[in-house]
């Protein structure tokens, strides 16, 4: 370990310029790489009495991984300069950038992977003979595989990247801490490969959308607290005296995730050397729990989350203040207030007492408001610039993604009502539902603040091709259309056949044949799916050109041209 | 609008919030606390929320087996394990659930799509052959089925060398399991999956479990063994033509 030695006694040839300071390793850099060290020494120990071979798998993987850790702090801190980042260079922020480029990487990544793997299910639910029969191909493990990829990794890191850009810019600070950021986007990456390998290797904790096991929940934990402290120390560091529409809406998800996750997570381990564990809740307390966890899994990760991103760069794409300062103050505490309660519309009709399910009801029903609150005040920033919509494909993305959100936002509250839920509940309408606001709000908006992020990051005129955003725009505009609209049909359809009584009074159809109708819909969805991945293909294409471009922005020109 | 034309209106108030960002974090916990609280809480003590039924027993360490490789294969993503009552469900499958029959589930696995039936009660609808066929190559015996075969659980060994941890730490949770269970846990888990076994003790300690060969292979414990016991025990704790529902009305 000869790194290791040079610990104590830095290596003078790596002191600073002439005359500059002494190099020192801060006790961060020195800390974490001394944690990381008995990480590593720990995930060895745990390996070898793992008692299963995928748990020894992800033991060593985490020793592996914590020794490059160790190795890469070391090698950056002989790399780096005597002297700490400055804060600030002739009066502006220095801005810490690398972490954003990282996750906005990434998220294009692990979207591609994750739109990927939902094709492969869709066309296993319309092809069985796909699931290949083995354990790791199936469908029930390639499920959870696809959601967690799509929400926490694709997700994860657009909302990691663009709070991380956001509140420095609004601050007009740089982010808190050195390694701090960086663990923040490698920590949670490293999450993801754990969680993901684990699903595929039969570790689950069989909660929805709260799959991974206890050890890699707990690793979340220490990310995510680290993720607030950045986050919040870089609000305390803010020129501005207040803090930006945005930022509330990035500090609600923050501290909203945590208490779910600590909630939903509250598992017992069978012991170190296992990854199974079993959760302290059980029956219908267990199920309340999980969707309390899981409805606001989309109330904070999937819409306070992405409403932050929608009071960012829809003003800033526009270049229009936002519509109303008075409603988002109504929309945000409204809606952080109103989201929490609506948990129990998952569960209408099953033995959770009526009481939760009409407050769930209730809640599901006045949430509507403020969705649509927060959708106006969205759409009404393009006041005075809809003509934008014509020509900056950008924008049109992300204005299509605040429309998704208020038809979502609205069939929503729709499905909630009791007797509705009696039909669409376990039917396809659900996955509908669930998809017009993913694709349409989640992943256009995200697709919006990346396009706008990545020339901004990258310091570069304009994307590589406006032309090209416009063929990703209208292709997985037609994806969309056809997923959700097979879905309406095949849930429906699925809903009215279950409950079919002939006129002698006897169910008219068994279960297998409502299976059998629901073969054509399976397949324009999967075809859907399939418009949808190839338009994030031309996205990943035109980000990779747009980073490569050899010309720089001058500092002259406008950072938004319009095209013609 | 009043309020407005005043120069200290509500509106002016929100900036405390927004520039003091410790204020801003409690806020929203107040905020989103209320409604988790008032949901879940009662369920805890509110006695209505689980009805007083008979026969409901924990899970031996056989089908608790099962129900893990259950959990593990995901087939809480196409099958629910809740009967709504409903008239088309309750003909369907059977009565409809009750809150006291996955009083002992950790997780819960009542599911939310329903791309297979509900297998709330699926327990001794089909023989075990059916069960080990039907997981081997589903359109074997149902033709139209979209369902993944799971041919390998017949040929993999069931790993329960330490079922007995799993059923403590159970107990400690709060899942009735007596030291006499824990301590016999794995002799219980073999005298339920042997064919003609003396499953006397075993059927003290778990009242109505079915001892057996499940899976059609004499020789090995297999995890088809564990998951066809499991399912073969799936809403069968509770006798509905002794069950009261007017005693329980909530």
């Amino acid at each position: 370990m000869q790194t290791e030695l040079s610990l104590g006694q830095p290596d003078p040839a790596a002191k600073g310029p002439a005359g500059g300071p002494q190099k020192s390793m801060t006790y961060g850099e020195g800390g974490l790489a001394f944690l990381f060290a008995m990480l590593a020494l720990g995930a060895l120990v745990v390996a070898s009495g793992a008692e299963s071979q995928a748990y020894a798998f992800h033991a060593y993987l985490s020793a592996l991984a914590s020794i490059v850790c160790v190795f890469a702090i070391l090698n950056r801190y002989v790399d780096r300069p005597a002297a700490r980042p400055a804060l600030e260079i002739d009066g502006k922020p220095n801005y810490n950038f690398g972490p954003v480029k990282f996750a906005t990487i990434a998220a294009m990544v692990w979207g591609i992977a994750g739109f990927l793997v939902g094709v492969i299910i869709a066309f296993q639910l319309a092809f069985p003979v796909l699931n290949l029969d083995l354990p790791w191909t199936a469908f029930g493990r390639l499920r959870p595989l696809h959601t967690s990829a799509v929400i926490f990794a694709f997700g994860g890191n657009v909302l990691i990247a663009t709070s991380f850009y956001v509140v420095q810019r609004t601050c007009r600070a740089r982010l808190v801490g050195d390694l701090a950021p960086w663990f923040v986007v490698l920590g949670y990456n490293f999450f993801i490969v754990i969680a993901g390998t684990g699903y595929l290797l039969g570790i689950t904790q069989g909660k929805e959308y709260a799959e991974p096991e206890w050890y890699a929940d707990l690793w979340l934990t220490i990310v995510w607290v680290t993720y607030f402290c950045v986050f919040i120390g870089t609000i305390w560091r803010r020129k501005e005296p207040h803090i930006y529409v945005a930022n509330w809406f990035y500090l609600a998800f923050i501290v909203t995730i945590a208490v779910l996750h600590l909630g939903n997570n509250a598992t017992v381990p069978v012991s170190v050397f296992s990854p199974k564990s079993y959760i302290v809740w059980s029956g219908v307390q267990d199920a309340m729990v999980q969707w309390w966890y899981g409805h606001n899994a989309v109330g904070f990760f999937l819409t306070a989350g992405f409403l932050a991103i929608m009071y960012y760069f829809i003003p800033k794409r526009a270049d229009r203040p936002v519509y109303s300062y008075r409603l988002s103050i109504i929309h945000f505490w409204a809606l952080i207030f109103l989201y929490i309660w609506a948990g129990p519309h998952h569960l209408h009709y099953t033995a959770l007492p009526d009481w939760a399910q009409t407050l769930g009801m209730t809640f599901s029903i006045m949430l509507w408001m403020p969705s649509w609150g927060g959708m106006i005040n969205g759409l009404m920033t393009l006041s005075g610039a809809w003509d934008k919509l014509r020509t900056d494909p950008v924008l049109r993305l992300m204005v299509v993604s605040v429309a998704f959100y208020g038809m979502s936002t609205f069939e929503g509250p729709l499905m909630s009502v009791k007797s509705v839920n009696s039909l669409s509940h376990y039917t396809d309408w659900t996955i509908g539902h669930v998809h017009s606001g993913a694709l349409g709000w989640v992943a256009y908006i995200s697709f919006g603040a990346i396009y706008c992020l990545v020339p901004w990051l990258w310091n570069k005129r304009e994307l590589y091709s406006l032309k090209l955003v416009n063929w990703h725009f209208w292709i997985s505009t037609i994806g969309i259309v056809f997923y959700i609209s097979a879905m309406w049909v095949a849930g429906i359809l699925q809903g009215l056949m279950w409950r079919a009584y002939t006129s002698l009074g006897f169910l008219e159809y068994s279960f297998i044949e409502t299976v059998e109708a629901m073969h054509p819909f399976y397949v324009i969805r999967a075809l859907g799916g399939v418009l949808f991945l190839v338009g994030a293909l031309l996205m990943a294409f035109n980000i990779y050109m747009t980073i490569r471009e050899p010309e720089a922005a001058s500092a002259a020109t406008p950072s938004l041209v319009p095209a013609e | 609008m009043a309020t407005v034309t005043h120069k200290q209106s509500l509106w002016a108030k929100h900036a405390f919030f927004e520039k003091n960002s410790i204020w801003l974090v409690f806020g929203i916990l107040i905020v989103i606390a209320i409604g988790g609280l008032v949901e879940i809480v009662p369920l805890f003590y509110l006695k209505s929320t689980i009805e007083k039924v008979s026969g409901v027993r924990p899970w031996t360490p056989l089908e608790l087996a099962g129900r893990n490789i259950y959990v593990r294969e995901g087939c809480y993503n196409c099958h629910s394990q809740m009967v709504r009552p409903l008239r088309d469900e309750v003909e369907r499958y059977g009565h409809y659930s009750l809150a006291a029959e996955s009083m002992y589930d950790r997780p819960f696995q009542w599911g939310s799509k329903r791309t297979g039936p509900d297998l709330a009660r699926v327990g001794g609808k089909y023989s075990d052959e059916w069960q080990r066929q039907h997981l081997a190559n589903p359109r074997s015996v149902v033709p139209g089925s979209i369902m993944p075969g799971y041919p390998f659980l017949a040929e993999t060994p069931l790993d329960a060398d330490h079922i007995a941890e799993d059923l403590k730490v159970n107990a400690l949770l709060g899942v009735p399991y007596s030291e006499e269970m824990i301590a016999d846990a794995q002799a219980d888990l073999r005298t339920q999956a042997t064919q003609d076994a003396d499953a006397t003790a075993l059927q003290a300690r778990y009242p109505g479990a079915q001892a057996r060969d499940f899976d059609g292979n004499r020789t090995t414990i297999t995890e088809a063994d564990a998951l066809i016991a499991y399912l073969q025990a799936l809403g069968t704790m509770v006798d509905f033509k002794l069950y009261e529902d007017k005693a329980n009305v909530r």
